[in-house]
């Protein structure tokens, strides 16, 4: 098999794979927010971003080939990361001490994996009231990271495109295609891959929380990073 | 009119101020503890989710969260519909409480409170605090560490965490309490009880040989307020609200949590962002009154542990069948709790229902819950109302200290009335008027203090606004 070097390591790659598929199966984590196996990635929230022959590319969008010298893990590599993860977290309204999605987030997990502890950029605190218009899930904007899962998922999965972003850069933000724009007139139901497939806590279940206790919760007892297959939400 | 003010009394993480009006004759006309934050949380949880307030809500405090995090969690229960949460559940529910308020006390007595009593009032503040504690009475400052280290292990085996954990949801908790962590729990309960009836025994000394100055220190006569259970005994985690004039009649007795707002109101003063609560029948004058420890104790018939019973018997022994209302009978009655906090732990620890699977109950959503506690500090109301959507509309939260705010101003004038003498400030008189405030163990008493960090500041104005006297302790120069 055709190969190349990631960290000083020799990776094995099928034609066609991805520098973050090849990875993925040589068991090695690239730190990653808007990935995910199950859907055609898009590249967009630059998390996975790896240094390749000096310069800096998404690592789930650029395809794998001969001789390309992969750098994942150093501090250059982290420090664009690190800075990526504080905008996410001062553009929305993260609240992970009252968050139910703490210790299962994978926003969170990947921040703790790359050292972004605290931000050091201005938190915008965004007005972004919650919607919990529809009787068994509701949407709490305020964590949306733009990763758009929910959108392929509603779209390539389930058949219904649900979701949507609105608005251009920095006015991005999550839409839901219905008449009102609320999720209870749309025909979202829970048994959608785009019910479970939110990294971060914006739909989420309602009449629960905090139903798994501390130490039991996803990231708990496995960093994200030594998790081998995509977290199961 | 000379006003003197004591800017800033710290709060848990911020200050609160206290002011004194003199009048000609050196008079205490007025005495006022303001609390200059403003927390908010009644208005940030509007359209937040109901079934994240157990979590969100106890972000109030960090040091009785779990107060808050289990009267917001039997608030929800009621939002559910649900008046009875399963055995293994109500159980792990209260195992908690009794961790969080054995923890809570240990550390008012033990890091707060205990320089005062142990060294005096007037002792010299750099003497007075904890480190003096640990150098002059190491074997006392290591129990204090250990019973409260004790209470957070507690919770968390049954939270998760020791601070701010996640163990009660709505209808119920999200985990029970393995075999192996209730035989690491027992292996040191003895210890604790044994400690706590030590405690008592030293603050009873400490009392009888100042029987006459403690009995008169900041004391002032008061209705008392509490939760007791159905048969009158002590209770913490749920009863019925019992009020108690001063002279022992019961205002009101075994009354429906739910309609705590027929009994209970509360007076805004423009000066302060703390409120006044009252009890409705008796307006605002008379129907102020104290809770916590003293009002407990006053007002159960009994205690159902033996051990603190006993010790309840001989403090209410102190009256002539009236509550006792001397304000440093707080620290015997708190030490009481203690005692009954881990004596309660062990007869829990042997119930083989904590290790039950029933965790959570269901019921009907419901537009209104009300959940009461008692606090380490005191009565504590939770009252939210939600949409058919499940998202809250309003919420009103009556907290421990908020309850004593009354009681607390009266103790102050008390003090200034009677160690206030002429017009020159001491540091004695600003710690004497601590001590008063933090007998009551606010959350303004302030974690900081035993370390020296509990800045204040005085000043004296003469009746023509002009300076007379000034006085500042700060943290690191003394007076």
């Amino acid at each position: 098999m055709p190969t190349f070097t990631l960290d000083q390591q020799t990776i094995e790659y099928n034609p066609g794979d991805t520098i973050m598929e090849a990875a993925s199966r040589a068991g090695i984590y690239i730190p990653h927010l808007c990935y995910h196996p199950e859907f055609t990635p898009h590249g967009s929230c630059r998390v996975c971003v790896v240094s390749v022959n000096g310069r800096y590319v998404s690592s789930c969008t650029t395809p794998a080939s001969e001789n390309l010298d992969v750098t994942n893990i150093s501090e250059a590599v982290q420090q664009h990361r690190k800075q990526l993860l504080e905008m996410l977290f001062v553009e929305g309204n993260h609240v992970c001490p009252a968050c139910e999605k703490s210790g299962a987030c994978t926003l969170q997990s990947v921040a703790e994996f790359c050292g972004m502890l605290s931000p050091t950029f201005s938190f915008q605190y965004p007005n972004r009231p919650v919607d919990a218009s529809h009787p068994d899930y509701m949407l709490d904007y305020n964590r949306c990271i733009n990763c758009e899962l929910c959108v392929r998922a509603s779209r390539d999965v389930d058949g219904k495109s649900i979701f949507g972003l609105s608005g251009r850069g920095h006015e991005a933000h999550l839409v839901v295609n219905s008449e009102d724009g609320l999720l209870g007139s749309s025909n979202f139901d829970k048994n959608d891959r785009a019910a479970s497939i939110c990294p971060v806590g914006v739909i989420l279940p309602k009449h629960q929380g905090f139903n798994k206790p501390i130490g039991k919760r996803l990231f708990d007892e496995t960093p994200i990073n030594e998790q081998m297959v995509e977290p199961q939400r | 009119m000379t006003r003197i003010a004591i800017d800033p009394v710290t709060r848990v993480e911020g200050h609160g101020k206290i002011t004194l009006h003199q009048d000609e004759n050196q008079q205490i006309t007025q005495a006022r503890l303001h609390i200059a934050e403003f927390r908010g949380f009644e208005k940030f949880i509007q359209g937040r989710p109901y079934w994240e307030v157990p979590v969100l809500v106890q972000r109030l405090c960090g040091i009785c969260p779990v107060s808050h995090h289990l009267a917001a969690a039997k608030a929800t229960d009621k939002l559910l519909g649900i008046d009875q949460i399963s055995p293994t559940a109500e159980k792990m529910r209260k195992l908690m409480h009794f961790g969080q308020i054995l923890q809570s006390h240990a550390l008012h007595f033990f890091h707060l409170s205990s320089p005062d009593l142990l060294f005096g009032f007037d002792d010299d503040v750099r003497h007075r605090n904890i480190i003096g504690v640990i150098n002059d009475h190491p074997e006392l400052a290591k129990q204090g560490v250990l019973l409260r280290k004790y209470g957070q292990e507690v919770i968390r085996l049954t939270a998760g965490k020791r601070i701010h954990g996640t163990g009660a949801i709505p209808g119920g908790m999200n985990k029970n309490l393995s075999i192996e962590d209730r035989n690491q729990l027992l292996q040191d309960i003895d210890q604790m009880i044994e400690w706590g009836v030590a405690a008592v025994g030293l603050f009873k000394r400490i009392f009888y040989d100042h029987q006459e100055y403690h009995q008169a220190f900041a004391t002032i006569h008061s209705n008392m307020l509490s939760l007791v259970q159905a048969d009158g005994a002590l209770e913490l985690y749920d009863g019925g609200l019992r009020a108690r004039n001063m002279d022992n009649e019961l205002i009101f007795d075994h009354a429906d949590n739910d309609g705590y707002l027929e009994l209970i109101n509360e007076h805004v003063e423009n000066w302060s962002y703390m409120k006044f609560p009252f009890i409705k029948s008796l307006g605002v004058e008379q129907g102020w009154y104290r809770v916590g420890p003293l009002a407990r104790v006053n007002n159960c018939d009994y205690i159902d542990t033996e051990l603190a019973e006993k010790e309840r018997q001989e403090f209410m022994a102190l009256s002539d069948g009236k509550p006792v209302q001397y304000t440093l009978g707080f620290h015997w009655a708190r030490l009481i709790e203690l005692l009954h906090c881990a004596e309660s732990i062990k007869v829990l620890l042997h119930d083989p229902d904590l290790q039950g699977e029933d965790l959570v109950s269901k019921g009907e959503l419901q537009p209104s819950g009300i959940g009461i506690i008692e606090a380490p500090r005191g009565t504590l109301f939770h009252h939210y109302e939600i949409d058919e959507q499940g998202l809250i509309q309003r919420a009103n939260l009556i907290v421990s200290t908020t309850n004593n705010n009354h009681a607390m101003n009266e103790s102050i004038r008390s003090v200034a009335d009677n160690y206030l003498s002429g017009q020159e400030i001491t540091e004695p008189l600003l710690n004497q008027l601590e001590v008063a405030v933090r007998a009551y163990d606010p959350c303004l008493s302030c974690a900081t203090h035993a370390l020296g960090q509990m800045p204040l500041e005085v000043t004296l104005f003469d009746a023509q606004g002009q300076l007379v006297d000034q006085k500042f302790k700060s943290t690191e120069h003394g007076v």
